[in-house]
C-alpha cells in the first residue's frame, strides 16, 4: 500500500498534533508503536472497528498480540500468496494500521505453491481440526483460570519446607504473570488459526453473489451465510428462559426496574426454596453462557455478564413484562433456519445456468462448513477467554494493591504489560528484602496522570486515515477484516468529516427506514435508560447488548459490518440498522430526532 | 391455410398459451394467468375465427389478403396507401350477424357478471410462422369503450389496425407471410385505475434476476408507457419483498377517463399529489407477490403491466394484472457465468487468494 498519488485528502502522520494537556502520552505505549519519519510515505487507517476509544496503556496489548499472531499466520504459517501482515502505530491513543501485501508476481507464485498445500490441509480436515481447536481453547481457558497469583504472606507456606520444594513464592509471581501473558498470546494465535481461511470462503461467495446479482445487498449475502445457532446468542436466550422461570415459579416481583444486582439477588434469596431454584438455574446459565463481554474484548472495562450482573439482571424486568403481556420473545431457530434456507434456494433458482448453480452450491456449502468457527471463535476468544484473562490480571492488581504499589486493583490497567512485570518484580524484591516496594512513588502518580491523559484524548477527533492516498487497494485481508475497499477510500477522501455533519454513513445492515428519538449509550450497563421505541446509538453492540433490542425500533453503531451482532440481531427483530458509522456516538446526542435508513446505510440528524 | 372451426368467443378462463394461434399472444397470456388464479380483469377474446369470417364475408368487395400479399417488398409510400385503403375498407364493412351477436352476447354476459359497461378493446395479433414475433404496441388499443355499438366499432378498428403502416413494415422486415397472419381482439372489463404502471421481474439496468423494478404513475399506465410522465421508481427484492430503492418523482401528467365516458383524457395531476408516492408499501407488497407468481408460472423473467383500481372488486386483490410477456432484452444477451464449479469447493478460495482473475 505504498503507492502514492499527488492528492492529499488525509493529513500526514507527522502532521498529527498533540492534544493539549496530554504531554507524555507516548510513554503509555511501546516505542515500536510510534510513528516514524518514514511513515509519512505510507497509508494508514484508523482501526476504529476494534479500537474505538483511546487505549489504556495495558490494553495496547490488544493490538500488539493480535497483530503478532495474525501476521505470523498470513506471512509465515500459511504463506497467503498476496497478503502479509499488519503494522500498527498509536497516535493520541488511537491505533492506526497498514497492511503489507505482495505485488511481485514471481513472489506470489512462490508463495501460492506453499499456500495451496497448507490451506488445503485445513480445508480438507476442517471439521476434525475445528473440534480439536475447541479442545485447545477450552484447555487455554482452564489454564488462565487456574493460574494462582501468589499471596506473598508474611511467611511462605509450610509445604515449601516440608516437601522440600526449595522455591519461594515470589518466584511464582513472575511465572504466573508470564503464564498469564503467554496464554493470552496463545489464544490470539489460535484465534487466527482458521480465521483468514474462513473469511476467504466468505469473500469468494460474496464476490460471486455480487457478480451474479449485481444489486444484491451485502446484508443478503450475510443472511445466506450467517449461522442461527451461534454460541454468542445463547446468553440472551438463557436470560429469556430465566425470565420465564421467574414467572413459572411466581417470583417475578423480585425483579424490579432500576434495582442494583445485589438488591435483586437479595430479593430472590428472600423467596426461599423457589428463590434457590431460580438461583441454581442462574448459576447453570452463567457458566459458560454469561462469559460474554459487554464490549468486543479489547478494553479492560468491558466486563462479562458473569463478572458484572448489571446487564442481565436489569434486562429481566422487561423480559418478564413482555412474556406476561403475551409477547413471544424467544428466538425461533427452526423458523430462522428455514428462512435462511428459503432465501438461499431462491437466489440459487435465479441463477441462469447449471454451471453457476454448481459453483453457488460449492461456495455456500463451504461457507456453511467454515462459519461455525468464524462465528463461534469470538465466543471462545474475545469473550470467554479474554474476560477470564482480564479477571486474572485484576488478581495481579490486587497483589499490587496489597503490596502498596497501587491504590486500586483497576489501576493495573494504566500500566503497560512490561511495566506490570516491573512492578511485580519490585514487589518480589521487597517481599524478599523485608523492605517496602518503591513502586508507590513510581506508579501512583503515573496512574493518575494517564487517567487524565485518556480523558483528554477522548475528545480528539481522530482522522479516518493518515498518509498519502494509495492508488490501489486490492487487499483481500483489509477487505475481509475491515470492509475497506478502494470505494471506501474514495468516499473517505470525498467527504471529509465536516462537509455534512447532519449525515452519517455506514453499512446498510438491516433494511427499513424509520425516524425516532436517539438514545446514545456508551456502555451496555446504561441499558436501564432505554425507553420503548428509542433508536439505539452505541459504540458497538455485542451479544451482551441483546436485551436492549426488544425495546428499540432501530439501531446505529460506530463499529461493525453486515456480519456484526447488531446487524444479525436487527434483521431478526426486523429493525432498520446502520452499523460502522465510525462517529455516531460522537455526533448524535440523546433526545435528538434521527432518521435511520437501513436500506442505504445513512443516518440523518433531523434536529 | 387450414383453420379448424373454432368459436368466435373464448372467455379468459377457457384459454391457455396453447390457444395462442387463434387468440394471439396477449389474450392467450391473459387466459393462462386467469387460470393460474392471478387477478386479471375479466374478459373474453374475439378469436381469429371472427376475423377470418369477417374477411371471408367481405372478400367479394375487397380481398384483403390478396391486396396485402401483392405488396411484396414495396416502398414506404405504397405500403402507406395500400394500408390506408385496406383500413378504410375494413371499418366500413359490416360484421357478419352471427359474429356480432356472439360479441355482443359475451359483452352482455360480462356486464351481468358485475363488471360494468366500460371495457378496454385491445388487439391481440398472431402469426403461425413465428412465436417470437412481438406485435406489442403496433396495433390499436381502445380504453374506456362503452356501449354495444362502440364495442363492435372498436373490434373492427382493432382488425383494421393490423394494416397500419408500422405493422406492415414490421412484418416485411421480419419476412413474415401475410397469409399466416391473423388477429384476435381482447374485450376486457375496464379498470378505473388510481395508479398503474409496469414492472420487470429483473433489473432493467443490470439484468439482476433477484430484484423487481417497478415504475408507477397516477391514473392509467398509458401515460407512463408513452413517456409523458416521469414515474415513481421502486426496486423490491424479489426474494424477501424488501423495498430497497424508492425514487419518488414529480408526476405532473396523468391519463384518466374522459368526462363524456368514451376514451382517455390527458390531464394535470393535482399539485398536492404530484410528489406523493402513487403506490403504498402494501400495494408494493401485492405487486411483489404478483410478480413472483407470474414469473414462477412462466419460469422466466416477465415484463408486466398492472393497475390498481380506485375501487377494487376484491379488497384481497388490490392489484390487477393487465398484461405479461417474457422479458427479451437481457434474456437474449449472452454473458459469462459468474463462476464455474471447481474440482473441490475450497479451490475457489485458493484461486481467489492467489490473485488470479477469474
Amino acid at each position: 500500500m505504498n503507492d502514492t498519488s499527488p492528492s492529499r485528502p488525509f493529513p500526514l502522520p507527522s502532521e498529527i498534533e498533540n492534544v493539549p494537556g496530554t504531554e507524555g502520552w507516548e510513554e503509555m505505549y511501546p516505542y515500536y508503536t510510534r510513528f516514524q519519519p518514514g511513515d509519512d510515505q505510507v497509508f494508514w487507517f484508523y482501526n476504529s472497528m476494534h479500537f474505538p476509544e483511546p487505549m489504556p496503556a495495558f490494553d495496547a496489548i490488544g493490538a500488539e498480540v493480535p497483530y503478532t499472531a495474525m501476521g505470523a499466520n498470513t506471512t509465515r504459517v500459511f504463506a497467503f500468496p498476496a497478503t502479509l501482515g499488519v503494522e500498527h502505530r498509536i497516535a493520541n491513543g488511537r491505533v492506526y494500521i497498514t497492511a503489507h501485501a505482495v505485488s511481485d508476481p514471481d513472489e506470489i507464485a512462490r508463495r501460492t505453491e506453499v499456500f495451496n498445500r497448507r490451506a488445503a490441509h485445513y480445508f480438507e480436515n476442517w471439521d476434525e481440526l475445528y473440534s480439536k481447536w475447541r479442545e485447545k481453547m477450552m484447555a487455554l481457558i482452564r489454564q488462565v483460570d487456574a493460574i494462582e497469583v501468589p499471596e506473598l504472606p508474611e511467611f511462605d507456606d509450610e509445604e515449601v519446607v516440608l516437601e522440600a520444594r526449595g522455591v519461594a513464592q515470589n518466584h511464582y509471581v513472575r511465572e504466573a504473570w508470564h503464564r498469564c501473558i503467554e496464554s493470552y498470546s496463545m489464544m490470539w494465535h489460535h484465534h487466527f488459526e482458521f480465521l483468514m481461511l474462513g473469511y476467504g470462503a466468505y469473500l469468494v461467495f460474496f464476490q460471486f453473489c455480487k457478480k451474479a446479482f449485481p444489486e444484491i445487498p451485502d446484508q443478503m449475502v450475510a443472511r445466506m451465510v450467517a449461522g442461527i445457532d451461534i454460541l454468542m446468542f445463547r446468553a440472551d436466550d438463557e436470560l429469556k428462559k430465566l425470565a420465564q422461570l421467574a414467572i413459572d415459579l411466581g417470583i417475578e416481583d423480585a425483579f424490579v426496574d432500576g434495582a442494583k444486582p445485589t438488591q435483586t439477588l437479595d430479593a430472590v434469596k428472600a423467596k426461599d426454596q423457589k428463590g434457590e431454584q431460580w438461583l441454581a438455574a442462574l448459576e447453570k446459565a452463567k457458566d459458560p453462557w454469561f462469559n460474554i463481554s459487554t464490549g468486543d474484548g479489547f478494553y479492560y472495562y468491558h466486563r462479562s455478564w458473569k463478572d458484572d450482573m448489571t446487564v442481565p439482571l436489569s434486562a429481566l424486568p422487561h423480559y418478564i413484562a413482555s412474556i406476561k403481556s403475551g409477547e413471544d420473545i424467544f428466538r425461533h431457530t427452526e423458523e430462522l433456519q428455514a428462512e435462511r434456507k428459503r432465501i438461499a434456494e431462491e437466489y440459487r433458482s435465479h441463477l441462469e445456468t447449471e454451471e453457476e448453480k454448481g459453483a453457488f452450491d460449492q461456495m455456500l456449502g463451504l461457507c456453511h462448513r467454515v462459519f461455525p468457527y468464524v462465528e463461534d471463535h469470538k465466543f471462545y476468544c474475545e469473550h470467554w477467554f479474554t474476560t477470564r484473562f482480564y479477571e486474572k490480571v485484576r488478581e495481579f492488581g490486587d497483589l499490587l494493591v496489597r503490596t502498596g504499589i497501587l491504590k486500586e486493583r483497576e489501576d493495573i490497567f494504566q500500566l503497560r504489560h512490561p511495566e506490570v512485570e516491573a512492578a511485580l518484580i519490585d514487589a518480589m524484591l521487597a517481599w524478599a528484602a523485608g523492605s517496602k516496594p518503591l513502586g508507590a512513588t513510581q506508579w501512583r502518580p503515573e496512574v493518575e496522570k494517564r487517567r487524565k491523559i485518556l480523558e483528554k484524548l477522548e475528545a480528539w477527533d481522530a482522522p479516518v486515515a493518515v498518509g498519502p492516498m494509495p492508488e490501489h487497494l486490492e487487499d483481500p485481508a483489509v477487505q475481509m477484516l475491515w470492509g475497506i475497499t478502494a470505494e471506501t477510500l474514495q468516499a473517505w477522501s470525498r467527504a471529509p468529516d465536516k462537509v455534512n455533519d447532519k449525515e452519517l454513513h455506514g453499512f446498510a445492515a438491516s433494511p427499513g427506514v424509520i425516524e425516532g428519538t436517539a438514545r446514545v449509550l456508551r456502555a451496555v450497563n446504561e441499558i436501564g435508560q432505554v425507553r420503548e421505541g428509542d433508536i439505539l446509538v452505541s459504540p458497538v453492540t455485542t451479544p451482551s447488548w441483546g436485551p436492549i433490542f426488544p425495546k428499540i425500533k432501530a439501531a446505529v453503531s460506530d463499529i461493525g459490518g453486515t456480519m456484526s451482532h447488531a446487524a444479525i440481531i436487527s434483521r431478526e427483530y426486523g429493525l432498520p440498522a446502520v452499523v460502522g458509522t465510525g462517529v455516531a456516538t460522537k455526533r448524535i446526542r440523546t433526545g435528538q430526532r434521527i432518521r435511520v435508513d437501513g436500506d442505504n446505510g445513512i443516518v440523518t440528524i433531523l434536529d | 391455410m387450414s383453420r379448424h372451426a373454432i368459436p368466435v368467443i373464448r372467455w379468459f378462463a377457457e384459454l391457455s398459451l396453447a390457444q395462442r394461434p387463434f387468440v394471439g399472444g396477449k389474450a392467450a397470456s391473459l387466459g393462462e394467468l386467469t387460470r393460474a388464479n392471478i387477478p386479471v380483469p375479466p374478459g373474453f377474446a374475439v378469436t381469429t375465427d371472427a376475423f377470418e369470417r369477417f374477411l371471408a364475408a367481405s372478400r367479394t368487395r375487397l380481398d384483403v389478403r390478396a391486396e396485402i400479399s401483392a405488396l411484396g417488398a414495396a416502398d414506404e409510400a405504397r405500403v402507406a396507401t395500400t394500408g390506408r385503403t385496406i383500413r378504410d375498407a375494413i371499418v366500413g364493412f359490416p360484421v357478419p350477424a352471427d359474429v356480432e351477436d356472439a360479441i355482443l352476447g359475451a359483452y352482455r354476459a360480462l356486464q351481468e357478471s358485475g363488471a360494468g359497461s366500460c371495457v378496454a378493446v385491445r388487439s391481440s395479433a398472431t402469426c403461425e410462422d413465428s412465436d417470437e414475433a412481438s406485435f406489442a404496441g403496433l396495433q390499436d388499443t381502445y380504453l374506456w369503450t362503452d356501449g354495444e355499438a362502440a364495442v363492435v366499432d372498436r373490434v373492427r378498428a382493432c382488425w383494421a389496425s393490423l394494416y397500419n403502416a408500422e405493422s406492415i413494415s414490421y412484418r416485411q422486415r421480419l419476412g413474415l407471410d401475410e397469409g399466416s397472419l391473423s388477429i384476435a381482439v381482447v374485450v376486457q372489463s375496464m379498470i378505473d385505475a388510481a395508479c398503474a404502471g409496469v414492472m420487470f421481474t429483473r433489473s432493467p439496468t443490470t439484468g439482476d434476476r433477484s430484484v423487481i423494478a417497478i415504475e408507477a404513475c397516477w391514473g392509467l399506465g398509458s401515460c407512463l408507457v408513452s413517456g409523458e410522465v416521469t414515474p415513481d421508481r421502486f426496486v423490491v427484492n424479489k426474494v424477501t419483498g424488501e423495498i430497497t430503492v424508492r425514487n419518488i418523482s414529480t408526476k405532473t401528467a396523468q391519463h384518466v377517463r374522459r368526462s363524456d365516458g368514451q376514451g382517455v383524457l390527458d390531464t394535470d395531476v393535482d399539485a398536492e399529489l404530484q410528489d406523493v408516492p402513487c403506490v403504498t408499501d402494501e400495494q408494493l407488497a401485492a405487486l411483489w407477490q404478483m410478480a413472483r407468481r407470474v414469473e414462477a408460472h412462466y419460469g422466466c423473467p416477465q415484463d408486466i403491466e398492472w393497475a390498481i383500481p380506485r375501487q377494487p372488486a376484491d379488497p384481497a386483490r388490490p392489484v390487477l394484472l393487465l398484461q405479461s410477456r417474457p422479458e427479451t432484452i437481457w434474456a437474449n444477451r449472452k454473458k459469462e457465468p459468474a463462476a464455474r464449479p471447481m474440482p473441490k469447493p475450497f479451490d475457489h478460495v485458493l484461486d481467489a487468494m492467489s490473485g488470479r482473475k477469474r
